[in-house]
Protein backbone atom coordinates (compact mmCIF):
# COMPACT_ATOMS: atom_id res chain seq x y z
CA UNK A 1 0.00 0.00 0.00
CA UNK A 2 2.71 2.40 1.07
CA UNK A 3 4.81 1.74 -2.04
CA UNK A 4 1.85 2.33 -4.38
CA UNK A 5 1.29 5.71 -2.73
CA UNK A 6 4.95 6.63 -3.18
CA UNK A 7 4.96 5.52 -6.82
CA UNK A 8 1.77 7.49 -7.48
CA UNK A 9 3.39 10.54 -5.91
CA UNK A 10 6.50 9.96 -8.04
CA UNK A 11 4.41 9.78 -11.22
CA UNK A 12 2.48 12.96 -10.32
CA UNK A 13 5.74 14.72 -9.50
CA UNK A 14 7.30 13.64 -12.78
CA UNK A 15 4.19 14.81 -14.63
CA UNK A 16 4.38 18.22 -12.99
CA UNK A 17 8.06 18.56 -13.87
CA UNK A 18 7.40 17.55 -17.48
CA UNK A 19 4.57 20.07 -17.76
CA UNK A 20 6.63 22.90 -16.28
CA UNK A 21 9.85 21.99 -18.10
CA UNK A 22 9.42 23.88 -21.42
CA UNK A 23 8.90 27.18 -19.61
CA UNK A 24 12.42 26.94 -18.21
CA UNK A 25 13.98 26.47 -21.64
CA UNK A 26 14.93 28.69 -24.56
CA UNK A 27 13.00 28.52 -27.83
CA UNK A 28 15.56 26.33 -29.56
CA UNK A 29 15.76 24.06 -26.53
CA UNK A 30 11.98 23.75 -26.63
CA UNK A 31 12.28 22.49 -30.19
CA UNK A 32 14.85 19.94 -29.10
CA UNK A 33 12.48 18.91 -26.33
CA UNK A 34 9.77 18.10 -28.89
CA UNK A 35 12.18 15.93 -30.88
CA UNK A 36 13.33 14.28 -27.67
CA UNK A 37 9.75 13.44 -26.70
CA UNK A 38 9.12 11.87 -30.10
CA UNK A 39 12.41 9.97 -29.93
CA UNK A 40 11.45 8.54 -26.54
CA UNK A 41 8.54 6.83 -28.28
CA UNK A 42 10.89 5.57 -31.01
CA UNK A 43 13.32 3.93 -28.57
CA UNK A 44 10.56 2.58 -26.31
CA UNK A 45 8.89 0.95 -29.32
CA UNK A 46 12.29 -0.35 -30.43
CA UNK A 47 12.69 -2.06 -27.08
CA UNK A 48 9.27 -3.70 -27.52
CA UNK A 49 10.64 -5.22 -30.71
CA UNK A 50 13.83 -6.41 -29.02
CA UNK A 51 11.81 -8.16 -26.28
CA UNK A 52 11.52 -11.25 -28.49
CA UNK A 53 15.27 -11.14 -29.11
CA UNK A 54 15.30 -9.77 -32.65
CA UNK A 55 17.10 -6.52 -33.45
CA UNK A 56 15.96 -4.69 -36.56
CA UNK A 57 17.79 -2.11 -38.66
CA UNK A 58 14.59 -1.04 -40.35
CA UNK A 59 12.83 0.53 -37.40
CA UNK A 60 13.44 4.14 -38.43
CA UNK A 61 12.21 3.39 -41.96
CA UNK A 62 9.03 1.93 -40.46
CA UNK A 63 8.74 5.16 -38.50
CA UNK A 64 9.04 6.90 -41.88
CA UNK A 65 6.20 4.77 -43.25
CA UNK A 66 3.98 6.25 -40.55
CA UNK A 67 5.23 9.75 -41.39
CA UNK A 68 4.66 9.39 -45.14
CA UNK A 69 1.27 7.74 -44.71
CA UNK A 70 -0.01 10.40 -42.32
CA UNK A 71 1.41 13.24 -44.45
CA UNK A 72 -0.11 11.90 -47.67
CA UNK A 73 -3.47 11.07 -46.13
CA UNK A 74 -3.87 14.56 -44.72
CA UNK A 75 -2.45 16.37 -47.76
CA UNK A 76 -4.02 14.39 -50.60
CA UNK A 77 -7.22 13.09 -49.12
CA UNK A 78 -7.84 15.83 -46.60
CA UNK A 79 -8.04 13.45 -43.66
CA UNK A 80 -8.29 15.28 -40.33
CA UNK A 81 -4.72 15.33 -38.95
CA UNK A 82 -5.21 13.48 -35.64
CA UNK A 83 -7.02 10.74 -37.55
CA UNK A 84 -4.32 10.59 -40.23
CA UNK A 85 -1.71 10.17 -37.49
CA UNK A 86 -3.51 7.12 -36.16
CA UNK A 87 -3.93 5.81 -39.71
CA UNK A 88 -0.20 6.38 -40.21
CA UNK A 89 0.46 4.15 -37.22
CA UNK A 90 -1.89 1.52 -38.61
CA UNK A 91 -0.18 1.70 -42.02
CA UNK A 92 3.24 1.18 -40.42
CA UNK A 93 1.87 -1.83 -38.53
CA UNK A 94 0.39 -3.28 -41.74
CA UNK A 95 3.64 -2.80 -43.65
CA UNK A 96 5.45 -4.56 -40.80
CA UNK A 97 2.95 -7.41 -40.97
CA UNK A 98 3.64 -7.82 -44.69
CA UNK A 99 7.41 -7.65 -44.11
CA UNK A 100 7.21 -10.22 -41.33
CA UNK A 101 6.52 -13.01 -43.82
CA UNK A 102 9.92 -12.86 -45.51
CA UNK A 103 11.81 -11.46 -42.50
CA UNK A 104 10.78 -14.01 -39.88
CA UNK A 105 12.14 -16.81 -41.98
CA UNK A 106 15.40 -15.48 -40.50
CA UNK A 107 16.76 -15.11 -37.00
CA UNK A 108 19.50 -13.15 -35.26
CA UNK A 109 22.15 -11.67 -37.51
CA UNK A 110 20.31 -12.65 -40.69
CA UNK A 111 17.18 -10.91 -39.48
CA UNK A 112 19.26 -7.82 -38.78
CA UNK A 113 20.61 -7.72 -42.33
CA UNK A 114 17.24 -8.66 -43.82
CA UNK A 115 15.51 -5.83 -41.97
CA UNK A 116 18.15 -3.39 -43.21
CA UNK A 117 17.59 -4.51 -46.81
CA UNK A 118 13.81 -4.28 -46.44
CA UNK A 119 14.15 -0.76 -45.05
CA UNK A 120 16.40 0.33 -47.92
CA UNK A 121 13.89 -1.04 -50.44
CA UNK A 122 11.16 1.09 -48.89
CA UNK A 123 13.43 4.14 -48.93
CA UNK A 124 14.28 3.55 -52.58
CA UNK A 125 10.59 3.33 -53.41
CA UNK A 126 10.10 6.76 -51.81
CA UNK A 127 12.98 8.13 -53.88
CA UNK A 128 11.97 6.48 -57.11
CA UNK A 129 8.27 7.36 -57.18
CA UNK A 130 7.73 11.11 -57.28
CA UNK A 131 4.05 10.45 -57.35
CA UNK A 132 2.89 10.11 -54.60
CA UNK A 133 6.06 10.14 -52.46
CA UNK A 134 7.70 13.25 -53.92
CA UNK A 135 10.97 11.58 -54.90
CA UNK A 136 14.25 12.57 -53.22
CA UNK A 137 12.79 15.91 -52.18
CA UNK A 138 10.06 14.24 -50.24
CA UNK A 139 6.85 15.88 -49.10
CA UNK A 140 6.67 19.53 -48.22
CA UNK A 141 4.08 21.72 -46.56
CA UNK A 142 2.55 18.89 -44.60
CA UNK A 143 -0.66 20.04 -42.92
CA UNK A 144 0.03 21.13 -39.37
CA UNK A 145 -1.96 19.87 -36.45
CA UNK A 146 -5.11 22.03 -36.28
CA UNK A 147 -5.20 24.33 -33.27
CA UNK A 148 -7.76 23.64 -30.63
CA UNK A 149 -8.78 24.79 -27.20
CA UNK A 150 -9.45 22.52 -24.25
CA UNK A 151 -10.66 25.30 -21.95
CA UNK A 152 -7.68 25.41 -19.58
CA UNK A 153 -5.14 25.59 -22.39
CA UNK A 154 -5.34 26.84 -26.00
CA UNK A 155 -3.13 24.78 -28.33
CA UNK A 156 -1.33 26.90 -30.90
CA UNK A 157 0.78 24.52 -32.93
CA UNK A 158 3.18 27.12 -34.24
CA UNK A 159 4.49 27.15 -30.68
CA UNK A 160 6.83 24.29 -29.81
CA UNK A 161 5.40 24.27 -26.28
CA UNK A 162 1.95 23.38 -27.57
CA UNK A 163 3.30 20.65 -29.79
CA UNK A 164 5.36 19.39 -26.88
CA UNK A 165 2.21 19.00 -24.77
CA UNK A 166 0.50 17.14 -27.59
CA UNK A 167 3.50 14.86 -28.09
CA UNK A 168 3.79 14.35 -24.34
CA UNK A 169 0.17 13.19 -24.14
CA UNK A 170 0.47 10.86 -27.16
CA UNK A 171 3.81 9.44 -26.01
CA UNK A 172 2.58 9.09 -22.43
CA UNK A 173 -0.45 7.07 -23.46
CA UNK A 174 1.68 4.94 -25.82
CA UNK A 175 4.22 4.20 -23.11
CA UNK A 176 1.44 3.28 -20.72
CA UNK A 177 0.02 0.80 -23.26
CA UNK A 178 3.46 -0.71 -23.90
CA UNK A 179 4.07 -1.00 -20.17
CA UNK A 180 0.78 -2.85 -19.71
CA UNK A 181 1.60 -5.21 -22.54
CA UNK A 182 5.01 -6.00 -21.12
CA UNK A 183 3.63 -6.64 -17.63
CA UNK A 184 0.91 -8.97 -19.01
CA UNK A 185 1.14 -12.66 -19.89
CA UNK A 186 1.76 -11.50 -23.47
CA UNK A 187 4.93 -9.76 -22.29
CA UNK A 188 6.01 -12.86 -20.38
CA UNK A 189 5.59 -14.87 -23.57
CA UNK A 190 7.77 -12.34 -25.43
CA UNK A 191 10.50 -12.87 -22.85
CA UNK A 192 10.08 -16.64 -23.09
CA UNK A 193 10.48 -16.51 -26.87
CA UNK A 194 13.60 -14.42 -26.40
CA UNK A 195 15.42 -16.59 -23.86
CA UNK A 196 14.51 -20.10 -25.05
CA UNK A 197 12.43 -20.28 -28.19
CA UNK A 198 12.56 -24.09 -28.28
CA UNK A 199 11.25 -24.50 -24.75
CA UNK A 200 8.62 -21.85 -25.41
CA UNK A 201 7.47 -23.74 -28.48
CA UNK A 202 7.39 -27.01 -26.54
CA UNK A 203 5.07 -25.22 -24.10
CA UNK A 204 2.67 -24.56 -26.96
CA UNK A 205 3.77 -21.04 -27.86
CA UNK A 206 3.49 -20.18 -31.54
CA UNK A 207 6.92 -18.54 -31.61
CA UNK A 208 6.58 -17.08 -35.08
CA UNK A 209 3.23 -15.51 -34.26
CA UNK A 210 4.61 -13.88 -31.12
CA UNK A 211 7.67 -12.53 -32.95
CA UNK A 212 5.30 -11.09 -35.55
CA UNK A 213 3.05 -9.61 -32.87
CA UNK A 214 5.96 -7.80 -31.20
CA UNK A 215 7.21 -6.56 -34.58
CA UNK A 216 3.78 -5.29 -35.65
CA UNK A 217 3.06 -3.56 -32.32
CA UNK A 218 6.48 -1.94 -32.19
CA UNK A 219 6.10 -0.80 -35.78
CA UNK A 220 2.69 0.70 -35.07
CA UNK A 221 4.14 2.84 -32.26
CA UNK A 222 7.12 3.74 -34.44
CA UNK A 223 4.69 4.82 -37.18
CA UNK A 224 2.85 6.98 -34.66
CA UNK A 225 6.10 8.68 -33.68
CA UNK A 226 6.88 9.25 -37.37
CA UNK A 227 3.48 10.87 -37.86
CA UNK A 228 4.10 13.12 -34.85
CA UNK A 229 7.41 14.14 -36.39
CA UNK A 230 5.98 14.78 -39.88
CA UNK A 231 3.26 17.14 -38.72
CA UNK A 232 5.73 19.01 -36.56
CA UNK A 233 8.56 19.66 -39.02
CA UNK A 234 6.25 19.92 -42.04
CA UNK A 235 8.79 18.44 -44.48
CA UNK A 236 9.95 14.85 -44.77
CA UNK A 237 12.20 13.18 -47.29
CA UNK A 238 13.79 9.74 -47.63
CA UNK A 239 16.95 10.91 -45.89
CA UNK A 240 15.03 11.88 -42.77
CA UNK A 241 14.80 8.15 -42.09
CA UNK A 242 18.18 6.87 -43.23
CA UNK A 243 20.59 4.56 -41.48
CA UNK A 244 22.27 7.44 -39.65
CA UNK A 245 19.04 7.98 -37.70
CA UNK A 246 18.91 4.26 -37.08
CA UNK A 247 22.40 4.37 -35.59
CA UNK A 248 21.19 7.03 -33.16
CA UNK A 249 18.30 4.79 -32.09
CA UNK A 250 20.70 1.88 -31.66
CA UNK A 251 23.16 3.87 -29.55
CA UNK A 252 20.41 5.26 -27.32
CA UNK A 253 19.13 1.73 -26.80
CA UNK A 254 22.54 0.16 -26.21
CA UNK A 255 23.86 2.92 -23.93
CA UNK A 256 20.60 2.89 -21.96
CA UNK A 257 20.35 -0.90 -21.77
CA UNK A 258 17.41 -3.12 -22.73
CA UNK A 259 16.85 -5.10 -19.53
CA UNK A 260 14.34 -2.60 -18.18
CA UNK A 261 11.49 -0.62 -19.66
CA UNK A 262 13.14 2.70 -18.80
CA UNK A 263 16.67 1.78 -20.01
CA UNK A 264 16.40 2.94 -23.64
CA UNK A 265 14.38 6.01 -22.61
CA UNK A 266 17.13 6.91 -20.16
CA UNK A 267 19.74 6.43 -22.90
CA UNK A 268 17.80 8.66 -25.28
CA UNK A 269 17.25 11.44 -22.75
CA UNK A 270 20.77 11.47 -21.31
CA UNK A 271 22.55 11.33 -24.67
CA UNK A 272 20.30 13.97 -26.21
CA UNK A 273 20.86 16.35 -23.31
CA UNK A 274 24.58 15.65 -23.48
CA UNK A 275 24.81 16.11 -27.23
CA UNK A 276 22.40 18.95 -27.86
CA UNK A 277 22.68 20.99 -24.70
CA UNK A 278 25.82 20.35 -22.68
CA UNK A 279 28.28 20.04 -25.57
CA UNK A 280 26.59 22.78 -27.58
CA UNK A 281 26.56 25.20 -24.65
CA UNK A 282 30.14 24.35 -23.78
CA UNK A 283 31.12 25.60 -27.22
CA UNK A 284 32.35 22.33 -28.70
CA UNK A 285 30.49 22.89 -31.96
CA UNK A 286 33.16 21.29 -34.22
CA UNK A 287 34.27 18.67 -31.74
CA UNK A 288 30.77 17.51 -30.83
CA UNK A 289 30.68 14.26 -32.87
CA UNK A 290 34.16 13.37 -31.61
CA UNK A 291 33.30 13.83 -27.94
CA UNK A 292 29.93 12.14 -28.43
CA UNK A 293 31.68 9.14 -30.00
CA UNK A 294 34.21 9.03 -27.19
CA UNK A 295 31.46 9.01 -24.57
CA UNK A 296 29.76 6.14 -26.41
CA UNK A 297 32.94 4.05 -26.48
CA UNK A 298 33.69 4.72 -22.83
CA UNK A 299 30.15 3.93 -21.72
CA UNK A 300 30.12 0.62 -23.60
CA UNK A 301 33.55 -0.26 -22.16
CA UNK A 302 32.82 0.66 -18.56
CA UNK A 303 29.04 0.25 -18.45
CA UNK A 304 28.31 -2.80 -20.59
CA UNK A 305 24.91 -3.23 -18.96
CA UNK A 306 23.89 0.31 -19.76
CA UNK A 307 22.81 3.36 -17.82
CA UNK A 308 19.98 1.36 -16.30
CA UNK A 309 22.55 -0.68 -14.36
CA UNK A 310 23.51 2.49 -12.48
CA UNK A 311 19.88 3.09 -11.52
CA UNK A 312 19.41 -0.51 -10.46
CA UNK A 313 22.61 -0.39 -8.44
CA UNK A 314 21.52 2.80 -6.69
CA UNK A 315 18.09 1.34 -5.92
CA UNK A 316 19.46 -1.88 -4.44
CA UNK A 317 22.06 0.07 -2.45
CA UNK A 318 19.28 2.24 -1.03
CA UNK A 319 17.17 -0.82 -0.19
CA UNK A 320 20.11 -2.48 1.53
CA UNK A 321 20.76 0.69 3.53
CA UNK A 322 17.10 0.97 4.53
CA UNK A 323 17.20 -2.64 5.70
CA UNK A 324 20.38 -2.00 7.66
CA UNK A 325 18.92 1.10 9.31
CA UNK A 326 15.83 -0.94 10.20
CA UNK A 327 17.98 -3.67 11.73
CA UNK A 328 20.09 -1.31 13.84
CA UNK A 329 16.94 0.42 15.05
CA UNK A 330 15.52 -2.96 15.96
CA UNK A 331 18.62 -3.92 17.94
CA UNK A 332 18.63 -0.58 19.70
CA UNK B 1 -7.56 -53.45 -24.55
CA UNK B 2 -7.49 -49.69 -24.78
CA UNK B 3 -5.78 -48.32 -27.90
CA UNK B 4 -2.22 -47.06 -27.38
CA UNK B 5 -2.00 -43.37 -26.61
CA UNK B 6 1.10 -42.99 -28.74
CA UNK B 7 1.97 -45.14 -31.72
CA UNK B 8 5.26 -44.92 -33.58
CA UNK B 9 4.73 -46.61 -36.93
CA UNK B 10 7.76 -47.60 -39.09
CA UNK B 11 9.30 -44.19 -38.43
CA UNK B 12 12.32 -43.28 -40.57
CA UNK B 13 14.54 -40.23 -40.28
CA UNK B 14 17.45 -39.62 -42.63
CA UNK B 15 19.95 -36.78 -42.53
CA UNK B 16 21.60 -36.87 -45.95
CA UNK B 17 23.19 -40.30 -46.16
CA UNK B 18 22.81 -41.05 -42.45
CA UNK B 19 19.78 -43.00 -41.36
CA UNK B 20 19.25 -41.98 -37.75
CA UNK B 21 15.99 -43.88 -37.33
CA UNK B 22 15.23 -46.91 -39.45
CA UNK B 23 11.62 -48.16 -39.60
CA UNK B 24 11.14 -47.94 -35.87
CA UNK B 25 7.78 -49.09 -34.50
CA UNK B 26 6.52 -49.28 -30.95
CA UNK B 27 3.46 -48.38 -28.94
CA UNK B 28 3.07 -46.53 -25.67
CA UNK B 29 0.10 -47.59 -23.55
CA UNK B 30 -1.98 -45.05 -21.70
CA UNK B 31 -0.81 -44.43 -18.15
CA UNK B 32 2.47 -46.29 -18.62
CA UNK B 33 6.01 -45.26 -17.83
CA UNK B 34 7.73 -46.28 -21.01
CA UNK B 35 11.52 -46.23 -21.31
CA UNK B 36 13.49 -45.72 -24.49
CA UNK B 37 17.05 -46.98 -24.13
CA UNK B 38 19.99 -47.83 -26.31
CA UNK B 39 23.71 -47.20 -26.66
CA UNK B 40 24.97 -43.73 -27.58
CA UNK B 41 23.96 -42.74 -31.09
CA UNK B 42 21.11 -45.22 -31.25
CA UNK B 43 18.68 -42.47 -32.27
CA UNK B 44 16.75 -41.99 -29.02
CA UNK B 45 16.90 -38.21 -28.93
CA UNK B 46 16.20 -38.04 -32.67
CA UNK B 47 13.08 -40.13 -32.02
CA UNK B 48 12.06 -37.61 -29.36
CA UNK B 49 12.68 -34.75 -31.74
CA UNK B 50 10.46 -36.35 -34.36
CA UNK B 51 7.67 -37.23 -31.92
CA UNK B 52 7.66 -33.72 -30.45
CA UNK B 53 7.57 -32.11 -33.88
CA UNK B 54 11.06 -30.64 -33.90
CA UNK B 55 11.89 -32.69 -37.01
CA UNK B 56 9.61 -33.82 -39.76
CA UNK B 57 10.20 -37.55 -40.37
CA UNK B 58 11.45 -38.85 -43.73
CA UNK B 59 8.99 -41.71 -43.57
CA UNK B 60 6.44 -43.40 -41.34
CA UNK B 61 4.13 -41.76 -38.87
CA UNK B 62 3.57 -40.86 -35.24
CA UNK B 63 -0.01 -41.20 -34.09
CA UNK B 64 -1.56 -39.77 -30.97
CA UNK B 65 -4.83 -41.55 -30.08
CA UNK B 66 -5.04 -42.57 -33.75
CA UNK B 67 -4.44 -39.06 -35.14
CA UNK B 68 -1.26 -38.54 -37.16
CA UNK B 69 0.86 -35.84 -35.49
CA UNK B 70 4.16 -36.30 -37.32
CA UNK B 71 4.95 -33.31 -39.52
CA UNK B 72 3.10 -30.88 -37.26
CA UNK B 73 5.03 -27.99 -35.73
CA UNK B 74 6.25 -28.39 -32.17
CA UNK B 75 3.65 -26.04 -30.67
CA UNK B 76 0.89 -27.84 -32.55
CA UNK B 77 2.03 -31.16 -31.13
CA UNK B 78 2.14 -29.57 -27.68
CA UNK B 79 -1.41 -28.28 -28.09
CA UNK B 80 -2.57 -31.85 -28.73
CA UNK B 81 -1.22 -32.85 -25.33
CA UNK B 82 2.34 -34.06 -25.94
CA UNK B 83 4.83 -31.93 -24.01
CA UNK B 84 8.55 -32.54 -23.85
CA UNK B 85 11.51 -31.56 -21.71
CA UNK B 86 15.02 -31.10 -23.02
CA UNK B 87 18.42 -32.55 -22.28
CA UNK B 88 20.57 -30.47 -19.96
CA UNK B 89 18.86 -27.68 -18.09
CA UNK B 90 16.96 -25.91 -20.82
CA UNK B 91 15.04 -23.25 -18.94
CA UNK B 92 14.28 -19.56 -19.13
CA UNK B 93 17.35 -18.84 -17.03
CA UNK B 94 16.74 -15.08 -16.83
CA UNK B 95 13.15 -15.46 -15.62
CA UNK B 96 12.04 -16.36 -12.11
CA UNK B 97 11.03 -19.90 -11.19
CA UNK B 98 7.36 -18.90 -11.03
CA UNK B 99 7.56 -17.17 -14.42
CA UNK B 100 9.05 -20.33 -15.92
CA UNK B 101 6.06 -22.31 -14.71
CA UNK B 102 3.71 -19.57 -15.94
CA UNK B 103 5.04 -20.02 -19.48
CA UNK B 104 4.01 -23.65 -19.09
CA UNK B 105 0.41 -22.57 -18.55
CA UNK B 106 0.39 -20.81 -21.92
CA UNK B 107 -1.86 -23.36 -23.63
CA UNK B 108 -4.46 -23.59 -20.89
CA UNK B 109 -4.65 -19.82 -20.42
CA UNK B 110 -3.74 -18.26 -23.76
CA UNK B 111 -2.83 -14.59 -23.27
CA UNK B 112 -5.07 -12.05 -24.95
CA UNK B 113 -3.43 -8.74 -25.71
CA UNK B 114 -6.64 -6.70 -25.78
CA UNK B 115 -7.85 -8.13 -22.49
CA UNK B 116 -4.40 -7.45 -21.04
CA UNK B 117 -4.45 -3.79 -22.12
CA UNK B 118 -7.98 -3.29 -20.82
CA UNK B 119 -7.07 -5.10 -17.61
CA UNK B 120 -10.01 -7.54 -17.86
CA UNK B 121 -7.93 -10.75 -17.72
CA UNK B 122 -7.46 -10.82 -13.95
CA UNK B 123 -9.35 -14.09 -13.45
CA UNK B 124 -7.32 -15.73 -16.19
CA UNK B 125 -4.06 -14.50 -14.67
CA UNK B 126 -5.05 -15.73 -11.22
CA UNK B 127 -5.97 -19.16 -12.56
CA UNK B 128 -2.70 -19.39 -14.49
CA UNK B 129 -0.79 -18.45 -11.37
CA UNK B 130 -2.62 -21.04 -9.29
CA UNK B 131 -1.81 -23.69 -11.90
CA UNK B 132 1.85 -22.67 -11.99
CA UNK B 133 2.12 -22.72 -8.19
CA UNK B 134 0.49 -26.14 -8.13
CA UNK B 135 3.09 -27.47 -10.58
CA UNK B 136 5.93 -25.97 -8.53
CA UNK B 137 4.44 -27.46 -5.38
CA UNK B 138 4.31 -30.91 -7.00
CA UNK B 139 8.06 -30.81 -7.55
CA UNK B 140 8.80 -29.21 -4.18
CA UNK B 141 9.87 -25.86 -5.64
CA UNK B 142 7.32 -23.60 -3.94
CA UNK B 143 9.87 -21.99 -1.66
CA UNK B 144 12.01 -20.98 -4.63
CA UNK B 145 9.30 -19.26 -6.69
CA UNK B 146 11.05 -15.88 -6.74
CA UNK B 147 14.57 -17.15 -7.45
CA UNK B 148 16.05 -16.77 -10.92
CA UNK B 149 15.85 -20.13 -12.70
CA UNK B 150 19.45 -19.86 -13.88
CA UNK B 151 20.71 -19.60 -10.30
CA UNK B 152 19.10 -22.82 -9.02
CA UNK B 153 21.20 -25.88 -8.26
CA UNK B 154 21.25 -28.49 -10.99
CA UNK B 155 18.77 -30.92 -9.43
CA UNK B 156 16.22 -28.17 -8.92
CA UNK B 157 16.69 -27.01 -12.50
CA UNK B 158 15.79 -30.48 -13.77
CA UNK B 159 12.75 -30.51 -11.52
CA UNK B 160 11.74 -27.08 -12.78
CA UNK B 161 11.98 -28.30 -16.38
CA UNK B 162 9.44 -30.96 -15.47
CA UNK B 163 7.28 -28.46 -13.58
CA UNK B 164 7.08 -26.32 -16.73
CA UNK B 165 5.91 -29.38 -18.64
CA UNK B 166 3.44 -30.36 -15.91
CA UNK B 167 1.95 -26.86 -15.79
CA UNK B 168 0.75 -27.52 -19.33
CA UNK B 169 -1.37 -30.45 -18.06
CA UNK B 170 -0.11 -32.84 -20.73
CA UNK B 171 -1.50 -36.27 -21.59
CA UNK B 172 1.95 -37.48 -22.55
CA UNK B 173 5.29 -36.13 -21.35
CA UNK B 174 8.54 -36.87 -23.12
CA UNK B 175 11.44 -36.65 -20.69
CA UNK B 176 14.87 -36.45 -22.29
CA UNK B 177 17.48 -37.81 -19.84
CA UNK B 178 15.85 -36.45 -16.68
CA UNK B 179 18.39 -38.07 -14.34
CA UNK B 180 21.60 -36.82 -15.97
CA UNK B 181 23.98 -35.30 -13.47
CA UNK B 182 21.89 -36.24 -10.43
CA UNK B 183 23.31 -38.00 -7.41
CA UNK B 184 21.62 -41.26 -6.30
CA UNK B 185 19.62 -39.47 -3.64
CA UNK B 186 18.23 -36.92 -6.10
CA UNK B 187 17.54 -39.69 -8.61
CA UNK B 188 15.57 -41.59 -5.99
CA UNK B 189 13.47 -38.55 -5.18
CA UNK B 190 12.87 -37.85 -8.87
CA UNK B 191 11.76 -41.46 -9.43
CA UNK B 192 9.16 -41.11 -6.68
CA UNK B 193 7.88 -37.91 -8.30
CA UNK B 194 7.56 -39.65 -11.65
CA UNK B 195 5.50 -42.46 -10.18
CA UNK B 196 3.35 -39.81 -8.51
CA UNK B 197 3.00 -38.03 -11.84
CA UNK B 198 2.01 -41.24 -13.60
CA UNK B 199 -0.58 -41.90 -10.91
CA UNK B 200 -2.28 -38.61 -11.83
CA UNK B 201 -2.97 -40.14 -15.24
CA UNK B 202 -0.03 -38.80 -17.26
CA UNK B 203 1.70 -41.14 -19.69
CA UNK B 204 5.49 -40.85 -19.53
CA UNK B 205 7.98 -41.69 -22.26
CA UNK B 206 11.56 -41.23 -21.16
CA UNK B 207 15.01 -41.54 -22.62
CA UNK B 208 17.60 -42.36 -20.00
CA UNK B 209 21.03 -43.86 -19.52
CA UNK B 210 20.72 -44.56 -15.81
CA UNK B 211 19.87 -48.28 -15.95
CA UNK B 212 19.05 -48.46 -12.26
CA UNK B 213 16.41 -45.77 -12.69
CA UNK B 214 15.06 -47.22 -15.92
CA UNK B 215 14.73 -50.73 -14.56
CA UNK B 216 13.15 -49.56 -11.34
CA UNK B 217 10.70 -47.19 -12.95
CA UNK B 218 9.49 -48.46 -16.30
CA UNK B 219 6.50 -50.66 -17.01
CA UNK B 220 7.80 -51.27 -20.48
CA UNK B 221 11.08 -50.66 -22.24
CA UNK B 222 11.98 -50.24 -25.90
CA UNK B 223 15.65 -50.74 -26.73
CA UNK B 224 17.11 -49.21 -29.89
CA UNK B 225 20.43 -49.74 -31.60
CA UNK B 226 21.66 -47.97 -34.74
CA UNK B 227 18.22 -46.48 -35.33
CA UNK B 228 16.41 -49.82 -35.23
CA UNK B 229 14.21 -51.56 -32.76
CA UNK B 230 16.34 -54.10 -30.92
CA UNK B 231 14.04 -55.44 -28.26
CA UNK B 232 10.93 -54.60 -26.36
CA UNK B 233 9.52 -55.90 -23.13
CA UNK B 234 9.25 -55.38 -19.41
CA UNK B 235 12.41 -54.64 -17.40
CA UNK B 236 13.01 -58.33 -16.60
CA UNK B 237 12.83 -59.35 -20.26
CA UNK B 238 15.07 -56.49 -21.37
CA UNK B 239 17.64 -57.18 -18.69
CA UNK B 240 18.10 -60.74 -19.88
CA UNK B 241 17.61 -60.16 -23.60
CA UNK B 242 20.74 -61.42 -25.39
CA UNK B 243 20.60 -58.75 -28.12
CA UNK B 244 20.41 -55.96 -25.54
CA UNK B 245 23.35 -57.37 -23.61
CA UNK B 246 25.33 -57.63 -26.83
CA UNK B 247 24.48 -54.08 -27.89
CA UNK B 248 25.62 -52.71 -24.55
CA UNK B 249 28.61 -54.93 -23.90
CA UNK B 250 29.61 -55.73 -27.46
CA UNK B 251 29.77 -59.44 -28.31
CA UNK B 252 28.93 -60.54 -24.80
CA UNK B 253 27.11 -63.53 -26.21
CA UNK B 254 30.32 -65.06 -27.51
CA UNK B 255 32.21 -64.37 -24.33
CA UNK B 256 29.54 -66.06 -22.24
Amino acid sequence: MHSSVTSLAAILGLGAVLLALPHALSFSQQEILVFLTINVLVVASYRLLTLTGEWSLGHVVIMGVGAYASALLSKRLGVYVPVSMLLGAVTAAMVALALSFPLFRMKGFYFLIGSFAAGEIIRLLWKRFRDPFGGPKGIKKIDPMPDFDIGIYAFDFFEPVSYYYLALAVVGVSLWIMWRIERSPVGLTFHAVHWQDRLAEASGVNVRAYRTLAFVLASGFAGLSGALLAHYIGTINPNSFDVEQMVFVLTWTIVGGTATFYGPILGCVVLTILNEIVLREAGFEQMRPLIYGLILILSVLFMPKGLESLVRGALSWQNARKKKVGETQATE
Amino acid sequence: MAPPVLEIDSLTMRFGGLTAIDRLSFKVERGAIHGLIGPNGAGKTTTFNVVSGFYEPTGGAVRLRGETISGLRMYEVARRGVVRTFQHSTLFAELSVLENALVGTHMSFPPNIFAAMAGVDKANRRAARARAEEALDFFGLSGLADELAGELPHGHQRALGMAVALAARPDVVLLDEPFTGMNPEETGRMMELMVKLRNTGVTILLVEHDMHAIMGLCDRITCMSFGRLLAEGNPQEIRHHPDVIEAYLGGARHVA
